[in-house]
């Protein structure tokens, strides 16, 4: 409890369009490029993971996913009302995007 | 990790802008053909330029590698009648394709397609895109062909346009012998950076991160010669000069945003389109003094109930393509879908079917929820669906690849679709053909100097027509380029754009871009939306005045990113007074034109046999009419103006 | 200047939180009467249970001074048959409004108002509120009374309830002789700072900025006797436990919410209820083990086409009450108003009405827009509607001066209404009386300890009824606590809570509230949407509970203010729950309940007569049917369980 806690507005939603794993990441900012629209800046220290900065303006095209080197480094997060929803033909079961 | 929260937690302060910030700094440029929008259609343009001997400069907001609407992919290269499995001839489809389309098509475009668009792709195999099922994946699926191994793709089978046929799904219908063999599968979601690796290997000069502001004209007079544009660098906000003996508008389209308040929620424009599209063609060459038409054609589509499901992930009017849809019980829904069964229609674009469905719903024939019943086809087929189409698909490859790592097999799953679920009714479901620049056989516009290629045309069509007519424009932009000297440039009308591109930089408060679009969407839904009358439109002419009397004179950007936002927003505001001017002019109501009005309720016959132009002369708003038909015979008039057509390129190494 | 923006511009870092965090502190207290929410009923309820002699603690989210829907303002008092002016008997008055609000109305509260509301606003006055017109300001108002000043209102001048009367404008109707009267205008925008001065005069403790979170029962076991309740400060973090002899629940209601993905757009709830209320009284209530009643007529509202009109701007079923509705040609709508010529009717209420209006647009009778003519009353009911009944209505008195300001002139201007323009259809609007705690004659809850008062009840009505059964709730809650021990509360369950509550403040991401609401919001709007059925019920519970097992653990707040929204989350999605297991147990179709199902299309004459109770049962969830007018002879039984009632409070110095 001893972080210090900014008073920061409400953060947006979506907010995380994509999910990236710092193990993984290179900071090759390679998606930063790929964006068409600037969701990520680059990060001032070279070599970590991208900022997301303008998550509210992502199209969910997919793009960063697909072009990224690094395997599992950046995936996509679909935010809640969007999750898709599917279900098993031949049990009923439905299924949804975690 | 990876939010700009985790950042300011971890380090105390945001991080400052990455990029050196260039407000008012220039950059000046002179190149040959200048290509505005690098995606499909621009990438298109730019190598044919570059191929036929001219100097070309690309500017794109985004990077070229991926930028644009056909960026992450496309899976359909449509109306291929050239391809040799097609039991069509391109002219005749063409015709065909153009009266399907309805009567406000564009025939110029179509044919230049119909007739190049094979040629087109075989361009596109010699880059290196994947065209035919070389690695033998999808071997047995249905219009899969062994000598060729290109992948005929059941769209438009029976019959040309996404209509509907009497007698889809009747024992019999589409059979094998009879398809036309006209839209062929492909892996579009590599053509994108192949694209800009053409363009590199062949000079093009891409100045990426640059969104195009506006148009020069010679001597900076509205209604010259188009000698050049400007544009800004989205990440550092220097501004560019570019003085050009051609320019080729290709930045795409974008009307729905007009009446979408869903920037945030991947709803903005469409389920499909760039989030980029931002009538940027409309407010360039409009200023510029260029002749539009087909503006009183756009229109509203589905309405925010919020972050709505895109496209294949169910969104409210999926039918999957070739997906059946089922109900909860697993009965077929009786709608055709893009299928051979079906001959390849929609049914999201028949209202009849709608309506049924909807009925039989209500009476409980059919129980919610509906599925994409990619369990109940062929395995073959849902494979080649799932892996090739759908993974290939603008946007859709990165679901794919979720969903099958999340656990979803096209063998055995179904996918929910949410059609009439929601809350929203389906009626509001309303398309049109796009507005544009008007061209000629040249792909020319009204003014010298100027082409447009792609979304940026009137009625603009999809991905291979925006390559075919890219590579159409930069043929015949390169042509234009050969025999003319560069124009003047004004530097008046360079200040001037500078200063109004730059001032919402010059605050740091007031209204920011998403307010005003917000603003602008409401004028749009109440006056222009449900119903529609001469008074309403004139009530929004008068309320759009205000928001750029009071509003945008209080635009704000904190960054070069958020500035090229509030220009979009500018743009929209041009194309928003632009359309409510041209409804107004066009005193009836047509479905084909998604026009509506209570004032004037009527189909006016005669009327409906013209386009209505509309441009600005020494800054009046004019209007012109021209026949339907305006292009003439398609297939003479494309031959009159290609006799030296060279086909596919011939590489000279 | 004054944005966070601003700041950070200035500072080159945001604002560290101002206040100190104090997540996982605790504070103790113990009191006889704890009051949770300090709004209309909970300020009543505070000092009607502070006058009879108990020690009072509230919680209130925010500052009691101007905290909850009526914090703004209150522009009638509704219902106060025991006026002297009310040509009605206020038990019979009381029957035939609940019978007007239609079956699922709460008798109980009616009864209590009819009788003592009257009481209400003349203690009101006592404490400085200003209900009579002693300023002579509106003089020669129709319905002002020159010996009592007391200003009648056209509401419900004819009949009781909100319906429309089949003979409504026709010359002769409701003339001043025969008129009800029982509604009276007020200056309400007062009130609420009143009303905290008197609790601080009584030594009432009141824990502002303090959300009520938790119900405690006695040893900690669901359905036992209510011995507390637990809070967070919604500042700092800080954890309050509060011990008390009894508790009245009166933190409002709240579902429409639960639809309406426009956290951002002033629209939250609905145009009229505060942003604060969320579903809080249901959750806990719940948790507690309470019965909750009318639970499956929740409802949804108009869906967002994002940032609508407030109610008196225009929005989308604006009435404006007592002023007429023209079309843009100064016809005047076929409409009632709540006028004296209409007899008080609300017409926004009445779908045929609607219908009506909508076919002659479209035929081209009516022309839009629709303005709100205050031009055409008459000026004496003009100044009245706009400077007493507008300038002291919740939330509109800042429209009034704002518009007053930029130059709206109510002799002279009308408003722009935006019904039937929208994209969005009218027919949308669909609404049901609210669900809550079942309470008895006492207003006591199911559980002993636990009372009810205002919004937090089952289908409870407005402003004065809140303050009525407020009043009534605390009187009760005191009597009762003279004659009990405090129980005891179990640290077991406190813990539990507290770990509950502080949970999404230990993560610093992951899921924000605001996408764990549109993810609610999406589920009822798809599965508890425009179509019903056991089928789609099912699936929104099992949506419900992967959102539960996968969102709710990865909920983060990042300071205390968004710790309190995530909270208010979790209880919309318990509110959800119970909505849909409700509308599940109801196999039936009812417009009164505002539950349209596709499966079971017909009405259930003998379920519709009786109340659907859910209630918890060592964590399994109950039904219990009672019946729809479970609580007898309103007269008699107000009047045994109210043998000593003193009237107004006479002050003892």
């Amino acid at each position: 409890m001893a972080e210090k806690v900014y008073a920061i507005p409400n953060v947006q939603t979506p907010n995380v369009p994509v999910k990236i794993n710092p193990e993984k990441c290179i900071g090759c900012n390679n998606c930063v490029e790929t964006c068409q629209i600037d969701v990520f800046i680059p990060n001032p220290k070279k070599g970590c993971p991208p900022i997301i900065l303008h998550p509210e303006e992502c199209w969910y095209c997919g793009c960063c996913v697909t072009d990224c080197p690094t395997p599992g480094a950046i995936r996509f997060n679909y935010p809640l009302p969007l999750k898709p929803r599917w279900r098993t033909k031949e049990t009923g079961e439905i299924h949804q995007l975690n | 990790m990876g939010t700009w929260h985790d950042y300011l937690k971890a380090e105390g302060t945001p991080p400052e802008w990455p990029y050196p910030v260039k407000f008012g700094e220039e950059k000046e440029i002179e190149t040959d053909v200048l290509v505005l929008g690098g995606g499909i259609a621009g990438c298109w343009a730019a190598i044919t330029a570059a191929r036929n001997g001219a100097k070309v400069t690309i500017l794109e907001k985004a990077d070229v590698r991926r930028s644009g609407q056909g960026g992450p992919g496309c899976d359909h290269w449509c109306n291929v009648p050239g391809n040799p499995h097609s039991r069509v001839d391109p002219d005749e489809w063409a015709i065909q394709e153009m009266e399907d389309l309805g009567k406000f098509s564009n025939g110029i475009g179509i044919q230049i397609q119909c007739r190049e668009d094979f040629d087109t792709l075989l361009e596109m195999e010699q880059m290196g895109g994947k065209i035919r099922d070389t690695d033998d994946e999808f071997v047995g699926v249905e219009g899969r062909y062994e000598d060729t191994k290109f992948m005929i793709s059941p769209r438009y089978s029976a019959k040309a346009g996404y209509g509907t046929h009497d007698d889809w799904r009747k024992p019999g219908f589409n059979p094998p012998e009879t398809r036309n063999n006209v839209v062929l599968r492909i892996w579009g979601s590599g053509f994108k950076p192949i694209l800009k690796r053409e363009c590199k290997k062949l000079g093009v000069q891409i100045l990426d991160r640059v969104m195009a502001t506006s148009l020069l004209n010679e001597n900076g007079k509205q209604g010259n010669r188009v000698v050049g544009a400007t544009g800004l660098n989205v990440r550092t906000g220097e501004f560019v000069i570019v003085k050009a003996k051609a320019v080729i508008m290709s930045t795409g389209g974008g009307s729905r945003a007009l009446w979408v308040a869903d920037m945030e929620h991947g709803g903005y424009d469409s389920t499909n389109s760039s989030r980029n599209n931002s009538s940027d063609n409309i407010y360039m060459a409009w200023r510029a003094g260029a002749k539009l038409t087909m503006m009183e054609g756009s229109a509203a589509l589905r309405f925010g109930t919020g972050l709505k499901h895109k496209w294949y992930t169910g969104g409210a009017d999926a039918s999957y393509e070739n997906v059946s849809l089922v109900d909860a019980n697993n009965k077929v829904v009786p709608a055709p879908t893009q299928g051979w069964a079906d001959g390849g229609a929609m049914f999201s674009n028949n209202a009849a079917v709608r309506a049924d469905i909807k009925e039989r719903i209500e009476s409980g024939e059919l129980q919610l929820p509906l599925y994409g019943d990619f369990a109940g086809m062929k395995p073959e087929e849902a494979n080649a669906t799932w892996n090739l189409m759908l993974t290939e698909e603008s946007t859709t490859k990165v679901m794919v690849q979720t969903m099958t790592e999340a656990g979803f097999d096209y063998t055995k799953d179904q996918i929910m679709n949410y059609t009439y679920m929601e809350l929203q009714p389906n009626e509001q479901y309303r398309t049109i053909r796009g507005g544009g620049l008007l061209v000629d056989w040249d792909l020319k516009s009204s003014l010298d100097g100027l082409y447009a290629a792609g979304g940026s045309t009137f009625s603009a069509e999809d991905h291979s027509y925006c390559a075919a007519t890219g590579r159409y424009a930069g043929r015949k932009a390169a042509d234009y380029a050969k025999g003319v000297e560069a124009g003047a440039v004004c530097r008046k009308q360079i200040d001037a754009e500078k200063e109004r591109v730059l001032a919402p930089a010059k605050r740091s408060s007031g209204i920011e871009w998403k307010e005003l679009h917000f603003g602008l969407n409401r004028v749009m839904q109440y006056y222009v939306g449900g119903y529609q009358t001469e008074h309403l439109y004139d009530l929004a002419l008068e309320e759009i005045k205000r928001i750029e009397e009071n509003a945008v004179t209080e635009l704000y950007a904190l960054d070069p990113h958020k500035l090229m936002r509030c220009i979009e927003d500018l743009n929209m505001i041009e194309h928003a007074k632009i359309k409510i001017q041209a409804m107004k002019e066009r005193r009836f109501s047509s479905p084909a034109l998604g026009v509506q009005r209570l004032d004037y309720p009527e189909v006016d016959a005669e009327e409906m046999q013209k386009y209505l132009l509309i441009y600005e002369e020494d800054g009046e708003t004019k209007f012109e009419r021209i026949p339907i038909r305006f292009w003439g015979n398609m297939k003479e008039e494309y031959e009159k103006h290609n006799p030296d057509y060279a086909g596919v390129y011939k590489p000279e190494n």
